[in-house]
C-alpha cells in the first residue's frame, strides 16, 4: 500500500472562503479505510469546519495515536502538519507541541481503543491540564485494524461480532472529560453531520480543552444486530439535545430559524455560540446538571448528543504555567541564555 | 595501642545518622566548613528509600591532593545512630577514631581496642541547655560539629560565617546556632588533647574551583542550552535535576518587564507521558527535555524508537541508580547504558553522552541539545547518583557567549517559499541529516506527516520493503555522522609504553585517576581512555588494538559498556577484562587497584612448561 494523492482538479464554481480556499483545500489524501466508514464522515465534517471558519490549513496541527481512527489525519488537511504517534499516548505529543507554540490550532484524532483503553490515563490528564485542543474520539466500541476486538467503550452486554458478549462495564468518555475538568465536551454520531459541523467548528474556536466524543459504527466489525455502536442502533437511540450554530467573531448569522429556545453563549474571543435546545431539562453550563442528565438518559438507554458541558470562563496549560505569549520555540539565544557574566556570579555563590 | 592515625588534609570522616533527624544540614556544614579552608572534600549521602527513621550516612573526604573518589574505610566515625553502630565501628581504619555521644555508659564490648574512642555527653549537653524536643534533636547535630571543629581544628570563623549564610533573613535562628556550636567546641577544647592526630590546615589547593551537585548543573546546563520544555516524573535520583531546572528558570527565564515565564515545565502523569510532551514540544521546535533513572527509560522505550524512526530531537538525563524497585535505586550504578542504546522495538541505536562530573553535565546537557536537534535523534546524558546527588568539587562553569544554538538543519519560511526542495527524509548534503519544518512555516509548502517507519523520502506513506530498506541505511549513515560531532574520547598515555589500557566512563573518573597513581607506584604501566560518548569515536578501537588487553571499568554486573564496544567495534572479547563493581556504593580506587594488580601479575606468571609444538 502506498500513498494515493486525490486529484487536484476541481470545479471551477466550488466555493471559496473568506482566504479564497475551496473546500477540497482542506482535504488529504485518498482514504483506505473501508467503505463506508463512520470515520470519513468524521474526516469530512473536520474538512467542511475548517473551510468555514476560513483557517489557514497550515496553522493546523493534526495529531493522532494508532488505530483505523488515527488513520485518518492523513485524509484531510493535506497542507497541515500531522503527527501519527504512538498508540494512546497522542495526548501527551499534542500537549508538548502545544507548549512549544501556542499560535497554532491543534486537533487531536484518537479512537475508543486508542483513547479509553491503552490510552485512558493520557486522555485523562489532558483534559485536566486544560490542554487548548479540540480532542475527538472516533468511537465504534471495536477493534478495527487488529478485527474485531471490543474496547472499553462497548456496553456491557453488547455483541461482537462473532457472538461473544461483552461482560465489562462500558468508559463513557464525555462523563469522564466533564468530570476531569475539560472546558468543552460534546457528542456527535458520524450519521449526523448538521449536528457535527457546527460541535466541530465550536470545539475548534473554544480556547481550552475540547472533546468530542463521536460514536462512529464500524462497518465492518460492529454494525451487527446485538451491537450498540451500529448505525440503526445509534440512530433509533440518539437523543439530540440541542443544536448547535457557531457564530465566529466577526462573522455573519447564517442560523436558520430555529425551533425550540435559544440561548447564547458568548466566548472570550467575541464570538458566540448559539444552542437550541431540543431538551429544556438540559443546561450545557452547570456541571453537575450536565452529569445527571447524562446518566438520567442512559438509564433510559438513550444516547445523549449535541453540547453536553461548557465552562463558559474557559482557561488553559499556558494560563496555569503564565509562559510568554510569544510561542516558545521561537525565542532565541538573547531571551534564553543568561550569558557568562551571569554564570560568573552563580560560579562565585557555588564557592 | 599503639597506631594512631596522624594525617593532615587527607582522611576520611564518615557520619551514621538516622533520616529525618536533620542531620544533613549539619553534615554539610561541616564539609562546607573545610572547602571555605581551601582544601577540597567529596562528600556522598548515603540514604535509605525513607523520609524517616531509617539509618543514613554521609561521608566526607578531606584530600588536599584533589581526590574525589570514594576511598573506602573510615578514619573518623561520628556515630549517631545506635542501630547501625557494630557495623559503624567495625568499618573505621585501626588507629583511626571514634566519636559517639556517651551520654548513656555502653559496655566495653561495643569497643574497639584499635580505634581511639572519643565521648562526648552531646545528649546531656544539650538537654541542659534546651528544652524544646525538637531543639534539642537539631541542635544536637550543631553541637557535634562544633566538637569536630575543636577536634580537627577546623577554623571555627568559617563555620561561623556559613551559618550566618545560611540563616540569611531568618536572623532569630543565628544566635541559637553559633551557641549550639560553641557549646560543643569548648567541651572539646576542654576535655580533649586538640587537635587529634587528623586535622585540617588552611590551603590553596581548592583555587577558583566551585562545589555543587551533578543534576544542578545539568539543569543550568539546560537552562543555557536553550531548552524551553521540560516535562518530567518524579523518580529518585533525578527529580532534583527538574526541580532545580525550575529553580533556575525563575531566576533567569522570566520576562522582566511582563513577569511572564520563558519555560514550560509540566510534572507529566508517568515516564510515558514526560517522553511524548518532550517529543511533541521538539517536534514543533522547542528544546525540550526530560529527566529520569533506569525505571523511566524502561517506560519510556517506545516512544524512544519512535523518536528515532521519526528523528525528532529528545534530550533524556538517566541520573542512573541500582534496579528496579525500591532500596538498591537510592544507590548508584551505571547500569542502564545497554538498556538507553538499544532503547525500543525494530532496529534502533542511541546518542550516549557520558558527563564525569558536574562540570561536564552543565557542559553536556548544553551539547546534548544542540545534537539533538543537529542530529534531530534522541541523545541521553548518562550520568548516575554518584555524580548527580552528590555535591562534588569541580572547575568553574563556563560559558562562551558568542556560542548560538545549533537548531540544525531547518527550512523556514524564506527556503520554502524559494523553492528549495524539501523531502522530510531526503539526504541532501550525503551526511545521512535531513531538512525539517516546523508546523505552520508556510502556507503551501514543507507540511509533511510525521509517522514511524513507513514512509518514503518525502514522507509519503509507503510499505515497500525498499524504500523501508533506503531509509534504515540513511539512518545508519547518521549514525556514523554523530561519531564526529560527540564529545572525543579523552586519552592519558603513561610515561612507558603500556601493554595494558584501561577504558572507564562517567562517576568512574576520580576513582580510576587516583588508581592509576597507585598502579604507577606498583610498577604497572597502564594507559587510560575516557569514553565521552556512544557511537564510540574511532580513537576508542584504536585504543583497543595498541593494547594486548584492555580493562573495562565499569558501575555495573554485566560490564554493559565493554558489550558495546564488542557488539559496535567487532572487538574480541577476550582483549577486554571486565572490572565490575555493583553493590551500589560508589566504586573506589582501592578497588580498581586490588582488581588490576591481580590480573596484571596473574599476566605476568611466566608458565612452567612452554608448550610443545
Amino acid at each position: 500500500m502506498t500513498y494515493l494523492a486525490k486529484p487536484k482538479l476541481h470545479h471551477p464554481k466550488l466555493p471559496v472562503n473568506r482566504l479564497g480556499y475551496t473546500r477540497r483545500d482542506y482535504e488529504g489524501a485518498v482514504s483506505t479505510l473501508c467503505a463506508g466508514c463512520g470515520h470519513d464522515s468524521i474526516s469530512a465534517a473536520i474538512v467542511q469546519a475548517c473551510f468555514e471558519l476560513d483557517l489557514p490549513p497550515h496553522r493546523i496541527a493534526k495529531l493522532s495515536g494508532i488505530g483505523c481512527s488515527s488513520k485518518t489525519p492523513t485524509y484531510f488537511l493535506g497542507n497541515s502538519h500531522g503527527f501519527n504517534s504512538v498508540h494512546g499516548r497522542m495526548p501527551s505529543v499534542l500537549t508538548g507541541a502545544n507548549l512549544a507554540n501556542r499560535e497554532l490550532i491543534y486537533l487531536g484524532v484518537s479512537g475508543d481503543g486508542d483513547s479509553a483503553s491503552i490510552g485512558l490515563g493520557q486522555f485523562a490528564h489532558s483534559m485536566r491540564r486544560g490542554v487548548n485542543m479540540t480532542y475527538i474520539v472516533e468511537n465504534n466500541g471495536v477493534y478495527g485494524l487488529t478485527k474485531g476486538q471490543f474496547s472499553a467503550t462497548a456496553d456491557k452486554g453488547s455483541k461482537s461480532k462473532r457472538g461473544a458478549v461483552n461482560n465489562d462495564s462500558a468508559i463513557d468518555l464525555v462523563t469522564l472529560a466533564i468530570q476531569l475538568g475539560a472546558g468543552f465536551v460534546g457528542r456527535g454520531f458520524s450519521g449526523d453531520k448538521a449536528q457535527l459541523v457546527p460541535l466541530i467548528k465550536a470545539a475548534i474556536e473554544y480556547p481550552g480543552a475540547a472533546f468530542i466524543d463521536c460514536i462512529s459504527p464500524c462497518i465492518a466489525f460492529n454494525n451487527h444486530a446485538g451491537s450498540t455502536k451500529s448505525f440503526d442502533y445509534v440512530r433509533a437511540h440518539n437523543e439530540a439535545v440541542n443544536r448547535l450554530d457557531f457564530i465566529p467573531a466577526g462573522g455573519e448569522i447564517t442560523m436558520q430559524a430555529a425551533p425550540g429556545s435559544l440561548s447564547e453563549v458568548p466566548m472570550p474571543d467575541g464570538s458566540v455560540l448559539r444552542l437550541r435546545r431540543l431538551s429544556e431539562d438540559h443546561d450545557p453550563t452547570d456541571r453537575t446538571a450536565a452529569l445527571n442528565y447524562l446518566r438520567q438518559r442512559e438509564a433510559q438507554g438513550e444516547i445523549v448528543t449535541g453540547l453536553l458541558y461548557l465552562d463558559p470562563e474557559p482557561d488553559d496549560l499556558h494560563a496555569h504555567l503564565h509562559t510568554v505569549p510569544a510561542p516558545l520555540n521561537r525565542l532565541g539565544d538573547a531571551e534564553l541564555c543568561p550569558g557568562s557574566a551571569a554564570l560568573e556570579r552563580i560560579n562565585a555563590a557555588l564557592r | 595501642m599503639s597506631l594512631k592515625l596522624e594525617r593532615v588534609n587527607d582522611f576520611v570522616v564518615k557520619f551514621a545518622n538516622v533520616n529525618g533527624s536533620g542531620s544533613a544540614s549539619a553534615n554539610e556544614l561541616f564539609a562546607r566548613s573545610i572547602l571555605r579552608m581551601g582544601v577540597p572534600v567529596s562528600p556522598r549521602n548515603i540514604f535509605p528509600s525513607n523520609i524517616q527513621g531509617l539509618p543514613t550516612w554521609y561521608e566526607v573526604r578531606i584530600s588536599e591532593a584533589g581526590r574525589l573518589g570514594c576511598r573506602g574505610g573510615v578514619d573518623l566515625m561520628v556515630a549517631m545512630n545506635p542501630q547501625t553502630w557494630t557495623e559503624d565501628v567495625a568499618g573505621i581504619e585501626p588507629g583511626g577514631y571514634l566519636l559517639y555521644d556517651s551520654t548513656k555508659p555502653l559496655p566495653p564490648s561495643q569497643f574497639r581496642e584499635d580505634v581511639h574512642v572519643i565521648g562526648v555527653p552531646l545528649t546531656e549537653l544539650c538537654n541542659s541547655v534546651y528544652t524544646d524536643p525538637r531543639q534539642r534533636q537539631l541542635f544536637k547535630n550543631i553541637l557535634y560539629v562544633g566538637v569536630l571543629s575543636a577536634l580537627l581544628d577546623i577554623d571555627v570563623k568559617e563555620i561561623e560565617r556559613l551559618v550566618g549564610e545560611q540563616y540569611r533573613g531568618k536572623d532569630a535562628l543565628i544566635g541559637p546556632n553559633l551557641e549550639a556550636l560553641k557549646l560543643g567546641r569548648d567541651y572539646a577544647l576542654s576535655h580533649f588533647d586538640c587537635p587529634i592526630g587528623l586535622k585540617v590546615r588552611r590551603s590553596k589547593a581548592l583555587g577558583d574551583r566551585i562545589f555543587i551537585d551533578g543534576n544542578s548543573a545539568a539543569a543550568l546546563g539546560c537552562v543555557y542550552g536553550g531548552a524551553t520544555v521540560a516535562a518530567w516524573y518524579p523518580i529518585t535520583p533525578s527529580s532534583s535535576l527538574a526541580e532545580a531546572f525550575g529553580r533556575y528558570c525563575g531566576q533567569y527565564r522570566v520576562d522582566p518587564e511582563t513577569g511572564k515565564n520563558r519555560y514550560a515545565i509540566v510534572q507529566a502523569e508517568d515516564e510515558l507521558a514526560s517522553i511524548g510532551m518532550v517529543i511533541g514540544a521538539a517536534w514543533n521546535g522547542a528544546r525540550a527535555f526530560t529527566a529520569t533513572s533506569g525505571p523511566g527509560i524502561s517506560l519510556m522505550t517506545e516512544f524512544l524508537g519512535l523518536a528515532y524512526f521519526a528523528e525528532i530531537p529528545a534530550v533524556i538525563f538517566d541520573v542512573q541508580r541500582g534496579g528496579p524497585s525500591t532500596g538498591m535505586p537510592t544507590r548508584t550504578q551505571q547500569a542502564d547504558v545497554l538498556a538507553c542504546a538499544y532503547a525500543s522495538h525494530g532496529d534502533t541505536k542511541h546518542v550516549l553522552l557520558f558527563p564525569e562530573d558536574p562540570r561536564e553535565c552543565f557542559e553536556f546537557a548544553a551539547r546534548a541539545l544542540d545534537l539533538a536537534d543537529r542530529l534531530q535523534t534522541p541523545v541521553f546524558v548518562l550520568s548516575d547518583l554518584d555524580i548527580g546527588m552528590n555535591e562534588r568539587v569541580c572547575e568553574p562553569l563556563g560559558w562562551d557567549d558568542s556560542h548560538r544554538m545549533d537548531r540544525g538543519k531547518v527550512l523556514g519560511f524564506e527556503e520554502l517559499e524559494s523553492g528549495k526542495e524539501f523531502g522530510r527524509y531526503l539526504d541532501v548534503d550525503g551526511d545521512g541529516i535531513p531538512y525539517r519544518t516546523y508546523p505552520g512555516s508556510h502556507p503551501a509548502r514543507g507540511a509533511f506527516f510525521t509517522r514511524g517507519t513507513t514512509k518514503d523520502r518525502y514522507a509519503r506513506y509507503s510499505e515497500e520493503g525498499p524504500v523501508y530498506v533506503d531509509n534504515m541505511e540513511r539512518l545508519i549513515k547518521k549514525f556514523e555522522t554523530a561519531k564526529s560531532l560527540l564529545p572525543q574520547p579523552e586519552e592519558r598515555r603513561a610515561e612507558r609504553p603500556a601493554r595494558l589500557g584501561a577504558i572507564y566512563y562517567g562517576s568512574t573518573s576520580p576513582a580510576m585517576l587516583e588508581a592509576l597513581g597507585a598502579l604507577q607506584s606498583q610498577g604497572i604501566a597502564l594507559d587510560l581512555l575516557r569514553v565521552r560518548g556512544f557511537p564510540f569515536h574511532e580513537r576508542v578501537a584504536k585504543f583497543v588494538a595498541e593494547h594486548d588487553e584492555v580493562f573495562v571499568v565499569e558501575q555495573n554486573r554485566d560490564g554493559q559498556l565493554r558489550v558495546l564496544l564488542m557488539n559496535e567495534c567487532g572487538i574480541d572479547p577476550a582483549k577486554l577484562v571486565p572490572v565490575l563493581h555493583y553493590d551500589g556504593a560508589p566504586i573506589t580506587a582501592r578497588f580498581i587497584v586490588r582488581e588490576i594488580a591481580e590480573r596484571a601479575s596473574l599476566a605476568r606468571v611466566t608458565p612452567l612448561r612452554k608448550s610443545t609444538p
